[in-house]
Parts: C-alpha cells; sequence; structure tokens
C-alpha cells in the first residue's frame, strides 16, 4: 500500500500500475504537511492549489495513455531560492518578501516537464548562508528527530520535510554542504553534483563559482532518480557543463562496490569529530570492506586551510550578487518619501532587508575585496583553492572516491550557536572542500550516534562528472547497512503527532 | 594583519549601501575580528608560485548566437517593481534637486 512513508520509487511504480492516482498522493502529503508543519516548520509556502492542477493534468495524461516520465505524479518539496513562476520566492529574506518571479527557473522548468509535483518551497538560511536555517527570515525550521534541535542548513526546510514525511523529494542547493549537512543531521539523502552539472538559471546567486542545487530524498535511488530529471547542459548557464549526465540511476541499482578503491581522508576526522559520528563512520566503512571494497588511507594537507578560504571567498562573491538586491526593479523598498536620494532608500532598504548573517558576510567580503587587503585575503583564498584541487587530484590517483563523515557533530540544540559564527562555521569542515574543488559529492546516513541518538552522515566524494560513482558507493553501503538493521534509519524517527 | 576597527567598519557599511545604527556597528567590529583571525590561516600557505583559481571549470567566453527570442512583457518584467511609471521602474532620485 502506497503511503507517504513509501519511497519515490514505490510511489512511481504505484502510479503506473494505477493503484494510486497523483491527486491521492498529493493530497496525503498535503495533509501530512498541514498535520505537522506547525511543528517542523519545513515549508514557507505551501502551493496547495498549484500542487493539486499539477497532480490532475499528470493523471488524466497517464489516463490518456501518454507515455510519462518516472517521476510523473510525485511530490517534491523545493528549496526556496529557487525561482517559480508566479510564487512566492523569498530566499528566506525579508528583502523579498511577496516577491513572485516572472519566470521558471531551469530546475522548475525540468521538474515540470517531467510532472514532478511541486508541494511548496521550503524554509533555508537567509540567502543560503547559514548552516542551521536560525537565519531565515521566517524563524527556524526543527529537526523530526528532535524538535529542539536544528535540521542543518542552509537546506534545512527540504531536509526537514523529507524527514517528516511531507514529500518524499526535495531540491536543495549546495555553496558549501547546505544539501548535505541537512541531509547527514536528519538521516536522509543529499547529493551535491558536480559544479555545472545542473543548471543555476533561476537560482538565486550566493557564491556563483560554489552554488549547485541538486537532489534530496530518503534512499539513493529515489536521489538518482531526481538527479536524471534536473541534470544537464542548459544554454542560460554559462557554467553549465556541455556533456552526456552520467547514469546515475544505472549506478545506485548496481549494488557492487568489488574491487573500487576506496580513500578515507586522513584529515576529515579525528579532533573534534563527535565520538559517535566516528563509530559509526567506521561501521560503514568496515561495511564496505566486507562489501569487497578496497580501503586506502589517502592525505589532503591543505584541507585545514579550506574553511579559512571558504569564508573569504563566499563572502567576496556574495557580496558582489547581492549588490542586485537595492530597491530598484523588485523586492522591498524602504524610505522613498520622495526627499529621500536613491542611495538613501538603498541604504535603508538593505538595513530592513538584510538580517545579521548576511550582513555580517556582505561587510566581510567588502573588506576581503578592498584594495590592500585583497591579496592578503582574496588572493590568498584563491590560492588555497588551487591547492585543494592538487590535494584532490592526488587523492583520486590513488581511490575512486574519497569518504568521511559529513560532518563532525550531529545536529546541535536550536540557538547553540546563533551569536558564534566561527563556531558556526566549523559544521562545514568537511563538505566545503567539495565546493571549492567543484566535484560532487553525497551524504547519506549511516547509524545513529550512541550518546544522542542523532542521525550520522557518511559523505562520498567523486571526480568531477564522475557523480555516478558516488552512486554506486551509496547505493551499494546504503543496502548493505540495511540489511545489518534489518530496517532503514527513518524507521526509527520519533512519529510526529501533530498539534 | 591587525584587527578591524568600528571606523572601517563603518566605512566598509557605506561601501555596501548598508545603513548600521552604532550597536550594529560595534557587534560587527568585534565579530569580524575574529572571523578574520580565524581566516587568516589561509595566507600561510598561498605561496608565490600557486596560481589562484577563481573557477572550477576552466571556461572562458562562453558565448551563444545573437538571435531575437520571445522575453518578458513590460508587464511582466515590472511585476515585482516597488514602484513605476508609464512602463518603466520609477525610482528616487538620482541626482538633486537643484
Amino acid at each position: 500500500m502506497t503511503n507517504i512513508h513509501s519511497t519515490a520509487a514505490q510511489m512511481s511504480d504505484a502510479l503506473s500500475a494505477g493503484s494510486i492516482t497523483s491527486v491521492e498522493l498529493t493530497e496525503q502529503h498535503l495533509d501530512q504537511i498541514h498535520k505537522v508543519d506547525s511543528q517542523v516548520h519545513a515549508f514557507l509556502h505551501v502551493d496547495r492549489e498549484n500542487a493539486l492542477a499539477q497532480a490532475r493534468e499528470v493523471d488524466a495524461q497517464r489516463k490518456s495513455g501518454q507515455k510519462l516520465s518516472l517521476l510523473a505524479g510525485v511530490p517534491l518539496a523545493l528549496k526556496d531560492v529557487l525561482a517559480q513562476k508566479g510564487v512566492p520566492t523569498t530566499c528566506g529574506s525579508k528583502m523579498l518578501e511577496g516577491w513572485r518571479p516572472p519566470y521558471d527557473s531551469t530546475v522548475v522548468s525540468k521538474l515540470k516537464e517531467a510532472g514532478v509535483v511541486i508541494l511548496g518551497k521550503t524554509n533555508m538560511d537567509e540567502f543560503a548562508m547559514g548552516s542551521s536555517t536560525e537565519n531565515s527570515a521566517y524563524g527556524p525550521t526543527h529537526n523530526p528527530w528532535d524538535l529542539t534541535r536544528i535540521p542543518g542548513g542552509s537546506g534545512g526546510g527540504s531536509a526537514a520535510a523529507l524527514a517528516s514525511f511531507e514529500a518524499p523529494l526535495a531540491i536543495g542547493t549546495d555553496t558549501g554542504g547546505s544539501i548535505r549537512q541537512p541531509g547527514a543531521v536528519t538521516g536522509t539523502v543529499g547529493v551535491k553534483p558536480t559544479y555545472g552539472a545542473v543548471s543555476r538559471y533561476g537560482l538565486v546567486a550566493f557564491s556563483s563559482s560554489l552554488d549547485q542545487a541538486g537532489p534530496c530524498a530518503r534512499t539513493v535511488l529515489d536521489t538518482a532518480l531526481l538527479h536524471e530529471v534536473i541534470a544537464g547542459y542548459d544554454q542560460m548557464d554559462s557554467t553549465s557543463i556541455n556533456a552526456p549526465v552520467p547514469q546515475v540511476v544505472a549506478a545506485a541499482k548496481k549494488l557492487d562496490v568489488k574491487g573500487l578503491k576506496i580513500g578515507v581522508v586522513k584529515e576529515l576526522s579525528g579532533e573534534g569529530y563527535q565520538e559517535g559520528v566516528l563509530q559509526r563512520f567506521n561501521e560503514a566503512v568496515d561495511a564496505l570492506v566486507q562489501a569487497g571494497a578496497e580501503i586506502v588511507e589517502v592525505s589532503c594537507p591543505n584541507f585545514e586551510y579550506a574553511l579559512a578560504a571558504y569564508y573569504l571567498i563566499a563572502p567576496s562573491e556574495a557580496s558582489s550578487n547581492l549588490a542586485r538586491f537595492d530597491s530598484m526593479r523588485y523586492g522591498l523598498r524602504v524610505g522613498d518619501d520622495g526627499k529621500a536620494s536613491a542611495e538613501e532608500v538603498m541604504n535603508l532598504t538593505r538595513h530592513e532587508g538584510f538580517g545579521a548573517e548576511v550582513k555580517r558576510r556582505i561587510i566581510l567580503g567588502t573588506y576581503a575585496l578592498s584594495s590592500g587587503y585583497y591579496d592578503a585575503y582574496y588572493g590568498s583564498a584563491q590560492k588555497v583553492r588551487t591547492l585543494l584541487i592538487r590535494d584532490y587530484q592526488a587523492a583520486f590517483a590513488k581511490a575512486d572516491v574519497l569518504v568521511s563523515p559529513t560532518c563532525p557533530t550531529t545536529a546541535f540544540k536550536l540557538g547553540e550557536n546563533v551569536d558564534n559564527p566561527v563556531a558556526m562555521y566549523l559544521n562545514d569542515i568537511a563538505t566545503i572542500p567539495v565546493n571549492m574543488a567543484g566535484i560532487g559529492a553525497m551524504s547519506l546516513p549511516c547509524g545513529l550516534a550512541p550518546e544522542d541518538g542523532l542521525p550520522v552522515g557518511f559523505q562520498i566524494m567523486s571526480p568531477a562528472m564522475k557523480d555516478d560513482l558516488m552512486y554506486q558507493v551509496g547505493g551499494a553501503l546504503e543496502a548493505a547497512l540495511i540489511n545489518k538493521w534489518g530496517k532503514t534509519l527513518l524507521s526509527d524517527i520519533p512519529v510526529l503527532e501533530g498539534k | 594583519m591587525a584587527g578591524i576597527s568600528r571606523d572601517e567598519v563603518a566605512h566598509l557599511a557605506r561601501l555596501a549601501r548598508i545603513e548600521m545604527s552604532d550597536s550594529e556597528l560595534d557587534h560587527l567590529a568585534t565579530q569580524l575580528d575574529s572571523i578574520l583571525i580565524a581566516v587568516a590561516s589561509v595566507q600561510e600557505v598561498a605561496q608565490a608560485d600557486v596560481a589562484p583559481t577563481s573557477h572550477p571549470l576552466p571556461l572562458t567566453n562562453v558565448t551563444r548566437e545573437d538571435v531575437v527570442r520571445p522575453s518578458l512583457t513590460s508587464d511582466e518584467a515590472l511585476s515585482g517593481a516597488p514602484a513605476q511609471v508609464e512602463d518603466r521602474f520609477k525610482v528616487p532620485q538620482i541626482l538633486g534637486e537643484e
């Protein structure tokens, strides 16, 4: 019986078999959102009307015998950083409150073409800057495993929607870990594809050389199915890769890692990592050995500088990208009394429209790019980026994929790091090198930490344009772990009863 | 690298076109100080012989055919405008009145 706990692949099968309609499936999910989202707050906007209209259309097409894509009629939660025509798109900011984009992002166009039903827009740290969704101007999202804890960020809404069975599929974006870290702390799967694999057209830019949209789901196969829907060359994004999309669905189904070399990154474990995180990570590595993979230890000595370089490069690019929020053509405008100058209105609008973290990063980026400091900060950070790429090249010469814990700890408490940016930034220590080098990586659950009973994420990194490799290893590891546990990780999540 | 002063933060805020209260400036100066200490380590390994990387893909001058194609109507383009007049964006004064 298909229900909200089914996988997207099962839903797809049931839809094809005619045992459920997309309208029924969509209503089940809208009901679940209605029931539990007052506790979780994964959604900023639930688009009931459009979702049901989309579902009705898919059902009609199916009835008429039209050939449909695999995910046609399956519901999805969309991170509120992607433009969807006519639907509020806020990026978690007051700056864009009430803005309805006049066009679809390429990701949304592709989802619509595939008949995927978009349930609504999910909560996020403002302009994707954060690791906890506490920087959302509309209040934080709560982790469904423990409502007093963070769901990760910036895509905490998308991950929490999956873990609370509000949607079987979600879209995230990942600039320094914003897909993978929320996946890790909610016990779900998230993939940051190779940079350029998924079009950035209509993705509100935070840091253009790092931003990448990607698929999120509760299983590796579902993630792969969604990956193939959204990936591909797009003329509207000049940094889009013009090459065939790797066969990630086939890779996820292989369930075979015999002979593959798995590199354990020495620098991404040990000091600073929670004991239970390391324990579950090591058990997962053992499971891969049992499945026939070969483990090699690799060293990436420059990774210790990745976080520092990231917190110069990303704010620098953000300070430039967010200059577009100038109150002239769209978004918030404050203080336009007929006497104030454009510049004064701009100053006031940006004062009111941006939250503390966004301001902090804009100022930091402005500093790093300013004359006299450029070479020491931004210039040095760009050199570190080169060193990180060299580290990866050397590591991938020894191993097919690299692995690490996704995050140093399990989900922390809401409020715990709100006013300590440096501590907050440390969450991304294992995810950031991936974005800096432009390669792909996945996080999938590898157990609950014994000390707190919270999910631990396992990160698999693959070379650029070889995203199929992480799916192959991820699919095999997931199968091995479920076999070992006798159940899925999410079957242990507390049931939300609604308020 | 010396710490960042409150006056410097005020200057940066002006450059970034963000009005800031005195308390915001004080708070931010302290926080930026600790962030800059944390990120200064990039200078340890940024040797002169290392080429900078600005982008993960080695792309230059990506162009396409310059052809006319459908675009937003002016109504669509103006749909999010804070103020408009006669099919145009209406903005506050840019030059003085005099």
